[in-house]
């Protein structure tokens, strides 16, 4: 028997079920439903799915497996991810992982003790003209330096911003003003 | 030939132009309503006529490809914007979505009039969440005034397009691990024949398969026509591309070239030249599933299919990444192999398997512990993955990595020399290395 999520979200479901030629294609879109009101893609989470898609969980395990972007286990409140492929490799993405190592004293993958942060490296975000980057949560911060990304970093303590895109909603969060617009060009 | 032309980029700097009255006031909305006055097989045959390739990597001509589509057939008909733009070194499909997202959502339906379809989607790499709020927004005013729906353009005409986000998998840039994807499973190619998803895609469903920017393109072609659009460029490589420029230069950014335009003056004009007063060692023009080529092959050559492919490369993505002279070969090569490593499917043995070996062998060799051969033996393992998959990402994990042991083979062998003799030598590392971790 599966758990239940809030009503938004099983509204939400029916929704995406409808979009498509065939309700099958909502199964990613409900995975992020479900990961958005779990944390993370958990067995209740696949269970959840399976019965509204009305696939055998095994099937939706598979799918939730094949993507980095179902987490499997917690990730922070801020979780950032920063890429480490060649373009921003080649302007210093090394220095941006490094400080978050340092900063926050986590191994990438492992969540602070209060739950606030975590990191991992990713590959290329599509940012390359604006490297080095990071992705936090949902939202790009680009054109990076240490100093750039600690000051980034003490305002969402400060500020505890929306930086998440909302499945349910169906949008991107607020961000931190200004900062949800790409810097390209 | 070579001269700047503004065709997918005219209005992008402009402020109001991702909203449906800025797009309008700037002429947006003419093409398709142009097309919906024609036979549908003129538009096909206009796109063809305009020699346009497709520019997701694999430069397929769209025209063609829309041409492999049914008539008439008791299925449905649908189109799959792919916007999982994921290539290394590649975001300019990103530049049009969040700048521009009105001319996305009419060069679909141009497509979607011209191989009669009522559905669509734009499959979206799931990281683009301002993208994605861009397009969904110019999709709401579509559906407000009419654009979108049951009877679009007061025409009878009817057609939907709904945004997916995929969740972080390169592999879904290859069309059949999209329409699996899609289908709800996971990402992996399909076994070909069938050979285009035109004929057997989306839930068995003849599906038409093109990049944002190739969509994009065919909103110029129906204005200005076929033949306009032909005679930009080189014979064999029509029109413009946009081309995303990243790594060691000073000006680094989306930019429009008519095809054929110097590689080397690409560089030096629109780039801005080399950052830091630096030379130019190498570039990876097409993305990284593309061979990497040394300065001193780029005399004379253009970005072109023709002229790339000759110089033995590809236009690809249009990823172009530059790396300087302080660049250590090596680790370039150990991120890109990383990179394969990392995406592959899992579907192919040579590929899932090799990909960690090739990653291995460079990382080695890298860090002062290469062996005498693992040259060779890089050469060898490639030689047993490309060819030998489902789907190209075999070639693109294998080109890639040959390329860079042929062409900077003295950075590999001396690393290796220094290694045995027991001296390795040490550089500052690419990407950051955890004390004591994995």
């Amino acid at each position: 028997m599966a758990i239940k999520l809030s009503e938004a979200a099983e509204k939400r479901v029916e929704e995406l079920k409808a979009k498509y030629p065939d309700s099958r294609s909502a199964v990613m879109p409900a995975l992020y439903i479900a990961q958005e009101e779990l944390g993370y893609v958990n067995g209740d989470a696949i269970n959840w799915v399976a019965e509204k898609i009305g696939m055998a969980p095994v099937h939706v395990m598979e799918v939730a497996t094949f993507y980095t972007m179902y987490y499997k286990k917690p990730v922070g409140k801020y979780h950032f991810q920063v890429c480490r492929t060649l373009s921003c490799a080649l302007r210093g993405a090394r220095e941006i992982t490094e400080h978050l190592h340092k900063r926050f004293n986590l191994l990438p993958g492992e969540v602070s003790a209060d739950g606030k942060w975590s990191y991992e490296e990713v590959e290329c975000l599509g940012s390359c003209g604006t490297a080095p980057m990071c992705e936090v949560n949902d939202i790009f911060f680009e054109n990076l330096t240490p100093e750039k990304l600690e000051a980034i970093i003490e305002r969402i303590d400060k500020e505890n911003p929306d930086l998440r895109f909302s499945s349910v909603k169906d949008k991107l969060g607020e961000g931190l003003k200004g900062q949800t617009k790409s810097e390209i060009i | 030939m070579g001269e700047h032309r503004k065709i997918l980029l005219a209005n992008i700097d402009k402020e109001d132009q991702h909203t449906l009255s800025g797009y309008e006031s700037r002429g947006g909305y003419k093409s398709i309503r142009k097309a919906l006055g024609m036979d549908p097989l003129a538009v096909v045959d206009e796109v063809k006529k305009s020699g346009l390739r497709g520019r997701g990597g694999a430069g397929f001509p769209t025209g063609t490809k829309w041409s492999f589509v049914p008539r008439n057939g008791a299925k449905p008909v649908y189109i799959v914007n792919n916007a999982d733009e994921s290539e290394p070194g590649t975001f300019k499909d990103r530049l049009l979505m969040e700048r521009d997202p009105h001319q996305c959502i009419e060069g679909m339906l141009i497509c979607a009039w011209a191989v009669q379809s009522n559905w669509s989607c734009i499959y979206i790499r799931g990281e683009y969440g301002y993208p994605y709020d861009r397009l969904n927004q110019a999709i709401k005013e579509c559906y407000a005034k009419g654009y979108l729906g049951d009877n679009i353009f007061g025409s009878g005409f009817k057609h939907d397009i709904v945004v997916h986000r995929g969740a972080g998998a390169y592999i879904c840039g290859e069309e059949t691990a999209l329409l699996e994807s899609l289908e709800g499973a996971k990402g992996q190619p399909r076994l070909k024949p069938p050979f285009y998803p035109a004929a057997i895609g989306l839930y068995d469903c003849p599906t038409v398969v093109n990049n944002v920017e190739t969509l994009a393109a065919c909103v110029w072609i129906m204005e200005h026509g076929g033949e306009a659009y032909a005679a930009i460029g080189t014979p064999k490589s029509t029109g413009t591309k946009l081309i995303s420029a990243s790594g060691h230069i000073n000006k680094p950014g989306v930019y429009e070239v008519e095809m054929g335009y110097p590689v080397l003056r690409f560089i030096e004009e629109e780039c801005g030249g080399i950052w830091k007063g630096r030379k130019l060692k190498a570039i990876m023009p097409g993305g990284s599933s593309f061979p990497v080529l040394r300065a001193d092959e780029l005399e004379g050559v253009t970005i072109d299919y023709d002229s790339l492919s000759k110089a033995g490369s590809h236009v690809g993505s249009g990823g172009f990444m530059v790396m300087d002279d302080s660049t250590d070969m090596v680790q370039a090569a150990c991120n890109v192999a990383h990179f394969y490593a990392h995406e592959s499917c899992g579907q192919c043995t040579p590929c899932r398997e090799g990909g960690h070996w090739i990653e291995k062998i460079f990382n080695r060799v890298s860090k002062g512990e290469g062996l005498p051969g693992d040259v060779e033996l890089v050469e060898s393992v490639c030689n047993q993955i490309a060819g030998h998959t489902i789907c190209a990402f075999g070639e693109a994990l294998a080109w890639p990595a040959q390329s860079f042991i042929r062409k900077f083979p003295e950075e590999f062998k001396e690393r290796i020399k220094a290694s045995v003799k027991g001296s390795p030598l040490r550089v500052l590392p690419m990407n950051f290395e955890y004390q004591g971790a994995h």
